[in-house]
């Protein structure tokens, strides 16, 4: 798949701990709300059990004054012993918050330490970490922490002790999944060589690139703290009375639902809105950081989706063909979005299929080949869209045609096969199941004779034991057989059209030729019209009737097979061909084009082979090239292939 | 794995518990008692011994299902545990059953409808995650027991004595609980969702005419839910806390409420038996995970 995000930047390595990452996140202002908050809840816990001494120890209040609703005098209302509860709740903040911070030290002295030396280390170091973590997932926590407490009652600290013990496990496991990659990196084993210190390595060039892993870990255990905190505060099993905190306030509104349901709704929002800013801040410093560690990436996740509103409702340049083809592609223009704006991937492009033809589309990677078949099925990947042209198809224009009416062309007039024939099928059922659901699907057979059709597909592929194959997994099958059970379901809808995105690509020369015999093998049996995408001439040459040239996103030559190999008409053609090893005369060396396919966006105005062209002229830099067809079905879109042929 | 953490967590806890200053013969007696008294009790209760021989002796019993039997109320502790197992595992089921079936759909459609849906998931997942269920429990006696009569505020009816009434009991406590687990599942359901829909055996059956129903739902969410799985044997460990908390706010007779009574008067052989029981319950948990992972992974199984 050479569609997936022509325009990706490579992902810069920077660190999450440097001045730029924390930009970043105090550009978020979610991140810097919660920030504030807590910094807030901080000075609370400093400042309110000293500005209110006697908050803590006070049994009772104005007992006439008593369950009273928010007021001036009371913000908050006062509570059953007429005390007054926001008072109460701001010196309630202290426990909580020293709770909170108990555990997460806990679990940061033993987790990032450790988390450390097992990715680090690795070794037996590395298997302890990995059985603690297990372990822990099957010890309940809370439980525990009961036990605990019934040996030391009310000591909060040995409750947060204990559940930073138990987390602790977690955090390590996270720490070492981020240090494993970082180990592997140039800079590090640089520091290693030059002969610095493990414990130096770990803390000036490891720590700070898990810093942001840290923090984000660190927020949501301090959110799991608090949970567990408040509700032990709540079971009464932390907090002594009358010394207020948050989870001992809800306690203590519950005995008074009836009577006073107010009560419970100032500590619960409390813990709820600190819970918050703490799982908020997590998932800032994770989105903040990953945005540091790959570039935007575009719409990796959003579904395909095609702008049909967006397309013109028929252009000028598209001519309605009457001619007998199968498939014509009209001047077909596909863009992806790019960090500014969408970006040109496939620009008018033109060719066609006959009914029972084999085509081949050649070109090096990056070309936009597989674009342009994805394109054909209406399947382009993340957010591409067909900006211009027609897709005609038997007789309608599928680059217009609903989702609802494409599905009537997929698999039941043109099927689809790929350059990964492995990941191509679902890993959790057995291809036997696969090919049976889509001949039932699309040929809407009852079970049995659906079941029949899939062995008798399977033994067209040459499996001999076709049964044995039908129960296997994708995972048990080769690359060549799982090619040829993709074939075989591609083929359960009977299609008129096959498009092959270099099936072959991914195999071993052996089997190379296998699927490629079968292929033909298909095409002859079934009448049926091959699409076939390739960067491999003997392929071409083996297989083809026709071959279309792809170049930067352009057609550049076209014609049937023995006029391209006998007398290229551009360039590129003449150099892909020179630099093909099935032709090249043997003792000498490959010859190679000099230079990279122009990426998507950075096109040049004149030729877009020029800069790598040894016929390179002034002129051909100039303007935008148009095909020219100097014979009977073959085309090119070079200004200068009169010459060529002569040399 | 299964024997030795049991082994270890029963040991562990007689440990602990021995650490504690004073014992249930002071807790039984109160301050006030003559030491002769203390004594005598201490013989009875067989506290005198030392700890490794209690230990011993209540593991003997222990592994022939003898758990011993409370100091405070002398019952038989397999026999306490026996009487609020149900209430536990119906409150444990019952919060499961909902988190998995809402989260798994909620998880879904936010997938597939993507923007504002995708958010909706997102700041769901935030607001299960920040509320703390003992609080919105009582949120929802004051709403729905006490303005609107609709539900018991407390209490629990057993399902043999009145389905329907053992339904309504449960109604509430399990709302308040399943809060966290949906908006779990929801967010793992989700992102699971995403990769697998962005996978080529997607594309793939996309591009050979398969209907989305199919893609979705035969494809998608089982090899999505492989993932959601693991999620899902956290979350019901996680609700084995979450359990005693509510439990104490709808004062349903359970493990988690005898746990917290236990605890705090230092009735070691109740205690005892709970920890064994409450790991029991994870270690199930944990092997009904691995055995539905196993069940679903087809290329784990082989190996």
């Amino acid at each position: 798949m050479t569609a997936v995000a022509p325009v990706a930047a490579p992902a810069t390595a920077s660190s999450s701990g440097n001045p730029h990452f924390l930009r970043r996140l105090l550009r978020r202002p979610i991140a810097v709300a919660c920030c504030a908050y807590l910094v807030l809840l901080i000075g609370v816990a400093v400042v309110a059990p000293i500005a209110m001494p006697s908050v803590s120890t006070q049994d009772a209040g104005n007992l006439f004054a008593a369950n009273q609703l928010p007021s001036w005098s009371h913000l908050l209302g006062t509570d059953t012993l007429g005390r007054d509860v926001l008072s109460r709740l701001l010196v309630g903040d202290r426990v909580t918050l020293i709770g909170v911070a108990e555990a997460l030290v806990v679990v940061l002295v033993l987790g990032v330490p450790f988390g450390l030396l097992a990715g680090y280390v690795g070794g037996w170091t590395d298997r302890v970490v990995i059985w603690l973590a297990d372990l822990t997932y099957s010890l309940p926590a809370v439980v525990i922490i009961i036990v605990v407490l019934s040996v030391f009652p009310s000591s909060m600290l040995a409750a947060m002790i204990t559940l930073g013990v138990l987390a602790a496990p977690d955090i390590m496991r996270v720490v070492r999944s981020a240090t494993l990659p970082i180990r592997e990196e140039l800079y590090v084993k640089a520091a290693e060589a030059s002969g610095l210190s493990r414990a130096y390595i770990l803390t000036r060039h490891i720590l700070p690139r898990i810093a942001g892993v840290v923090i984000v870990q660190a927020s949501l255990l301090a959110a799991v703290a608090l949970g567990v905190q408040s509700g032990l505060a709540f079971l009464n099993l932390l907090v002594a009375a009358p010394a207020p905190s948050w989870g001992g306030m809800v306690a203590e509104g519950t005995t008074v639902l009836l009577l006073h349901p107010w009560l419970i709704i100032p500590p619960g929002v409390a813990i709820a809105v600190t819970m918050l800013a703490l799982s908020l801040l997590g998932d800032s410093v994770r989105d903040a950081a990953v945005e540091s560690w790959s570039a935007p990436a575009g719409a990796k996740r959003t579904a395909a989706k095609r702008a049909p509103a967006t397309l013109a409702p028929a252009s000028t340049k598209t001519d309605i063909p009457n001619d007998p083809r199968l498939l014509s592609v009209q001047h077909l223009s596909v863009s992806f979005p790019g960090q500014d704006g969408y970006l040109r991937v496939v620009d008018d492009v033109t060719f066609t299929v006959a009914a029972g033809e084999i085509v081949g589309i050649v070109g090096e990677s990056g070309c936009g080949k597989s674009v342009t078949t994805a394109a054909i099925i209406g399947l382009l990947p993340g957010k591409g869209r067909i900006d211009d042209g027609s897709i005609w198809f038997g007789g309608s224009d599928i680059a217009r045609a609903s989702e609802a009416d494409l599905r009537n062309v997929r698999g039941r007039r043109i099927a689809f096969v790929s350059q990964e024939p492995t990941a191509g099928l679902d890993p959790s059922y057995r291809v036997g199941a696969q090919i049976e659901e889509a001949v039932r699907q699309l040929q809407h057979l009852s079970r049995p004779a659906a079941r029949a059709r899939t062995l008798e597909l399977l033994r067209d592929m040459h499996f001999a034991d076709p049964a044995a194959v039908a129960q296997r997994y994708p995972h048990e099958l080769s690359g060549g057989m799982a090619q040829r059970v993709a074939i075989a379901r591609a083929l359960a809808g009977e299609p008129e059209l096959l498009i092959a995105d270099e099936p072959t690509t991914a195999l071993d020369v052996t089997v190379q030729a296998e699927i490629l015999d079968l292929i033909r093998e298909l095409q002859l049996t079934r009448q049926m019209a091959v699409l076939i995408v390739t960067h491999d001439w003997g392929v071409v040459a083996d297989l083809c009737d026709r071959v279309v040239v792809m170049y930067a996103g352009q057609v550049v030559e076209q014609a049937d097979v023995q006029p391209i190999f006998d007398a290229p008409l551009h360039p590129y053609t003449e150099a892909l061909l020179a630099s093909n090893p099935h032709f090249a005369p043997e003792a000498i060396t490959l010859p190679t084009i000099p230079g990279t396919v122009p990426p998507p966006g950075s096109w040049p105005a004149g030729c877009r082979f020029s800069a790598r062209c040894r016929y390179a002229v002034t002129a051909c830099a100039e303007r935008a090239v148009a095909i020219e067809a100097p014979n009977q079905a073959h085309e090119t879109r070079c200004i200068r292939y009169a010459e060529l042929v002569k040399q | 794995m299964t024997v030795p953490l049991l082994f270890v967590v029963s040991a562990l806890t007689f440990v602990l518990v021995s650490l504690q200053p004073g014992n249930a013969a002071q807790e039984i007696l109160g301050t006030t008692a003559s030491p002769q008294a203390y004594a005598a009790l201490e013989r009875d209760l067989g506290l005198n011994r030392p700890l490794y021989e209690q230990y011993w002796s209540w593991l003997g019993h222990a592994v022939r299902g003898d758990l011993g039997q409370s100091i405070f109320t002398n019952q038989p502790v397999a026999e306490a545990i026996g009487q609020r197992l149900p209430v536990t595992l119906s409150l444990l089921i019952g919060t499961l059953f909902v988190s998995v079936v809402i989260g798994i759909g909620f998880g879904v459609f936010s997938a597939l409808r993507g923007g504002a849906a995708g958010r909706a998931a997102d700041a769901l997942a935030l607001i299960g995650f920040s509320l703390p269920a003992f609080w919105v429990g009582a949120e929802l006696i004051v709403i729905f027991a006490v303005w609107q009569h609709w539900f018991p505020a407390t209490g629990y009816v057993a399902i043999t004595a009145s389905p329907a009434g053992w339904l309504r009991s449960l109604v509430l406590p399990v709302a308040a609980l399943s809060l966290y687990g949906i908006a779990a599942i929801a967010k793992q359901t989700r992102e699971a969702m995403l990769d697998v829909l962005a996978s080529e055996y997607i594309r793939m059956a996309r591009a050979n005419g398969l209907s989305s129903r199919a893609i979705v739902f035969r494809h998608a969410l089982r090899n999505a839910s492989i993932r959601v799985v693991t999620v899902i044997g956290l979350v019901a460990v996680g609700l084995l806390g979450g359990t005693v908390l509510a439990e104490n706010v709808f004062a349903l007779p359970g493990l988690g409420s005898l746990m917290v009574n236990a605890g705090t008067q230092h009735d070691l052989p109740v205690v005892a038996g709970l920890v064994v029981c409450f790991t029991v319950v994870v270690v199930a948990i944990i092997l009904l995970v691995d055995l539905a992972y196993l069940w679903l992974n087809p290329r784990v199984r082989l190996r």
